[in-house]
C-alpha cells in the first residue's frame, strides 16, 4: 500500500480478499450486525409517528405524505454510507492491523474500494430493513420513488464515500485521536443539507453554502418529487458534477494524508 | 567500522542494478528535533541474516520502517531487491513480508482465515496447500480454526510468522521476533528461521533485544546507536574487538559509553 499510485495494476483478487477480512469480520460478530440494523429502525419508527402527528393536524403535510420519513431514509443512507465507509477502515486501526496492510501488495486505491464495497454491503444489512419497516408501519413505500431513488442514492453514496475518503485519511495521519471526526463530520453539513426544511429557509448568503454540497439537491429533488410529482434531473446533474469533484478532491486529499503520515511516522504509532 | 556518512572506509550504494538483498546509503530521517536516523549506510547480501542491535531509541524500528516504506528517509536513499523505497514499492511487496510488535492480526477472525486473507492479498498460488504446509511447519494445527485473539502469546507468534512466511518471502524484516516468548518458543522459532533461509536461501533482518539470539542466528551484527551505526561485523569480530566473550557484554560497551576503553583495552 505505499505505492503512491492511484490506478497501476488494480487488483480484483486483493479488493476481494478485503472485503472477505470484514465480512468474516461481520460475521463473527452479532454486535457488529445488531448495531446495523437497531439505530436505522429506531429513526424511521420515531420520524414515521412524528409524520403521522403532524400530517393529522397540518394540511401541507398531510399533502406532502412521506417527506419527513423520505428524508429520513435518505438522510440515513447519506450517513450510514459514511459511517460503512469509515468504520471498516477504523477496524484495521482498532486491530493495530494497518502495517500489515500497507506492507502487504494492497494498494491505496484497492483499499478505498473495497471500503467503498463494504459501505454498500453495510447500508444495505441496515437500510433494507428500515424500507419494510416504514412501508409496514407509515404505508411509505420508498421503492415507488421509482428511477429516481436510483439518481438520489448515488448521489448521496458518492457524498458519503467522500467524507468518509476524507476523514479516513485524517485518522490515518492523526492516529485514534481524530476518532471523534469519523462520527461527527456528516453532522456538520446536515443544517447546510435542507434535509427536512427547502433551501429557501435559510437566509440567502447561507443559501450558496446549501448548493455547494450535493444531498441539497438530492433533498430538493426528493421534495419536488413527493410534493409536486416532479422529478428534477437538473439538480440530479448538478449533484453528480458536485461529487465528481468532491471524489477527486478526497483521493488527491488522502494521498496527501497518507504522504504526511509516512513522513511523520505516524503509521507506525497508530494509536492516539 | 562505522556506516555514517563520515565513515569514508564504507562503500555509498550506486544507482543500478545490485545483488544486494538491501542497500542503504547515508539514510537520515528526523522527527521536528530529532535525529531518530543520522546518516547510516549498509548493504546485505542475498541470503544472509544479519542482526539490528540497540537499546531503546537508537533507532532500529525507524531504520526497518524506512526499508519497508513505512515511513519517508528526509534524506538517503533505500533499495530493496534492486528497487528504490518507496517509489518502486509495488515491484517489491510481493516478494517480502515482516512481523513485528508493533501490529497485530485481527483479533476477531481465525487463524486459517487471517492467512487466507493475507495469502489473496500476497497472491499466493496453491493457498490452502501453502496454509496446510505452514500449519504443519509451525504446529498451528491444533488452533489453526480459533480466533487470533484467543490465543496465547506463543501461539499468535507462531501465526504472525505464518503471515511472515505466506508468500515466501525473499527478505524477512524481524522486529523483535521473540519477544515475551519463552525459552522454549523462542528456541523453537529461532531454529525454524534457521532452516527457512537455508531452504530458501531468504535474506533476513532482525532487530532483537535477546543477544543469545542474535549470536545464534546472524551472520552479521549492526550495532546501532542515537540513529548512528556503533559497529558492524560479524559476532565473533565485534566480540574480538571489545575483548568480550558474548554480545550482551558489548551491548553494555556500547550502551553505557565504554566504546573506546573497551577497544583499547582489547588492542593491548
Amino acid at each position: 500500500m505505499t505505492d503512491i499510485s492511484l490506478h497501476r495494476g488494480i487488483s480484483a483478487q486483493r479488493i476481494g480478499a478485503m472485503i472477505l477480512r470484514y465480512w468474516y469480520l461481520l460475521l463473527s460478530s452479532w454486535p457488529r450486525l445488531l448495531e446495523l440494523l437497531y439505530w436505522p429502525a429506531l429513526q424511521v419508527i420515531t420520524w414515521g409517528f412524528i409524520q403521522y402527528y403532524i400530517a393529522q393536524n397540518a394540511s401541507f403535510f398531510a399533502r406532502a405524505g412521506g417527506t419527513l420519513i423520505g428524508a429520513v431514509i435518505l438522510w440515513d443512507i447519506l450517513f450510514r454510507g459514511q459511517l460503512g465507509f469509515s468504520i471498516s477502515f477504523l477496524e484495521e486501526m482498532w486491530a493495530r492491523n494497518l502495517g500489515n496492510l500497507m506492507m502487504s501488495p494492497l494498494r491505496p486505491i484497492e483499499f478505498l474500494l473495497s471500503l467503498m464495497v463494504m459501505s454498500l454491503i453495510r447500508l444495505a444489512i441496515g437500510i433494507i430493513p428500515m424500507t419494510l419497516l416504514a412501508l409496514a408501519f407509515f404505508h411509505f413505500n420508498v421503492y415507488s420513488l421509482g428511477l429516481p431513488l436510483i439518481a438520489f442514492f448515488c448521489n448521496l453514496i458518492f457524498t458519503s464515500w467522500s467524507v468518509g475518503i476524507f476523514v479516513s485519511g485524517l485518522v490515518l495521519r492523526n492516529g485514534l485521536g481524530a476518532e471523534s471526526i469519523v462520527w461527527t463530520l456528516m453532522f456538520a453539513i446536515m443544517p447546510l443539507a435542507c434535509i427536512y426544511y427547502p433551501v429557501s429557509v435559510l437566509p440567502s448568503w447561507l443559501q450558496y453554502v446549501a448548493w455547494s454540497l450535493p444531498p441539497t439537491y438530492v433533498f430538493e429533488g426528493m421534495r419536488a418529487l413527493l410534493i409536486e410529482q416532479t422529478f428534477r434531473a437538473d439538480l440530479m446533474l448538478d449533484a453528480l458534477a458536485i461529487n465528481a469533484v468532491l471524489l477527486l478532491a478526497s483521493f488527491g486529499a488522502f494521498l496527501a494524508l497518507l504522504r504526511s503520515a509516512r513522513k511523520h511516522g505516524s503509521l507506525l504509532a497508530g494509536g492516539e | 567500522m562505522t556506516g555514517n556518512d563520515n565513515a569514508s572506509s564504507r562503500p555509498t550504494v550506486a544507482d543500478g542494478i545490485s545483488s544486494a538483498a538491501i542497500e542503504v546509503d547515508r539514510l537520515v530521517k528526523v522527527y521536528k528535533q530529532t535525529r531518530a536516523v543520522d546518516g547510516i549506510s549498509f548493504s546485505l547480501p542475498c541470503g544472509s541474516i544479519t542482526g539490528l542491535l540497540g537499546g531503546n531509541g537508537a533507532g532500529k524500528t525507524t531504520t526497518i520502517a524506512m526499508i519497508m516504506g513505512l515511513v519517508l528517509p528526509t534524506s538517503g536513499r533505500v533499495r530493496v531487491l534492486g528497487h528504490r523505497m518507496p517509489e518502486e514499492s509495488a515491484a517489491v511487496l510481493g516478494r517480502m513480508n515482516f512481523e513485528s510488535p508493533y501490529v497485530d492480526m485481527p483479533m476477531r477472525l481465525t487463524v486459517r482465515q487471517n492467512l487466507t486473507i493475507f495469502g489473496k492479498l500476497y497472491a499466493v498460488k496453491g493457498l490452502a496447500d501453502r496454509i496446510a504446509r505452514l500449519a504443519d511447519d509451525l504446529d498451528l494445527n491444533e488452533f489453526i480454526d480459533r480466533a487470533n485473539g484467543k490465543l496465547s502469546a506463543g501461539q499468535k507468534t507462531r501465526v504472525a510468522l505464518a503471515k511472515a512466511l505466506i508468500n515466501e518471502p525473499e527478505l524477512l524484516l524481524l522486529d523483535e521476533p521473540t519477544a515475551s516468548l519463552d525459552p522454549d518458543t523462542a528456541d523453537w522459532v529461532r531454529a525454524h528461521l534457521e532452516r527457512y533461509r537455508k531452504d530458501n536461501n531468504a535474506t533476513i533482518l532482525l532487530a532483537s533485544h535477546n543477544m543469545l539470539e542474535v549470536e545464534r542466528l546472524c551472520d552479521r551484527v549492526i550495532i546501532m546507536k542515537r540513529g548512528r551505526i556503533e559497529d558492524d561485523d560479524t559476532p565473533d569480530a565485534i566480540m574480538a574487538r571489545y575483548n568480550r566473550s558474548t554480545l550482551e557484554e558489548v551491548f553494555l560497551d556500547v550502551a553505557r559509553g565504554r566504546v573506546n576503553g573497551a577497544r583499547e583495552d582489547a588492542a593491548r
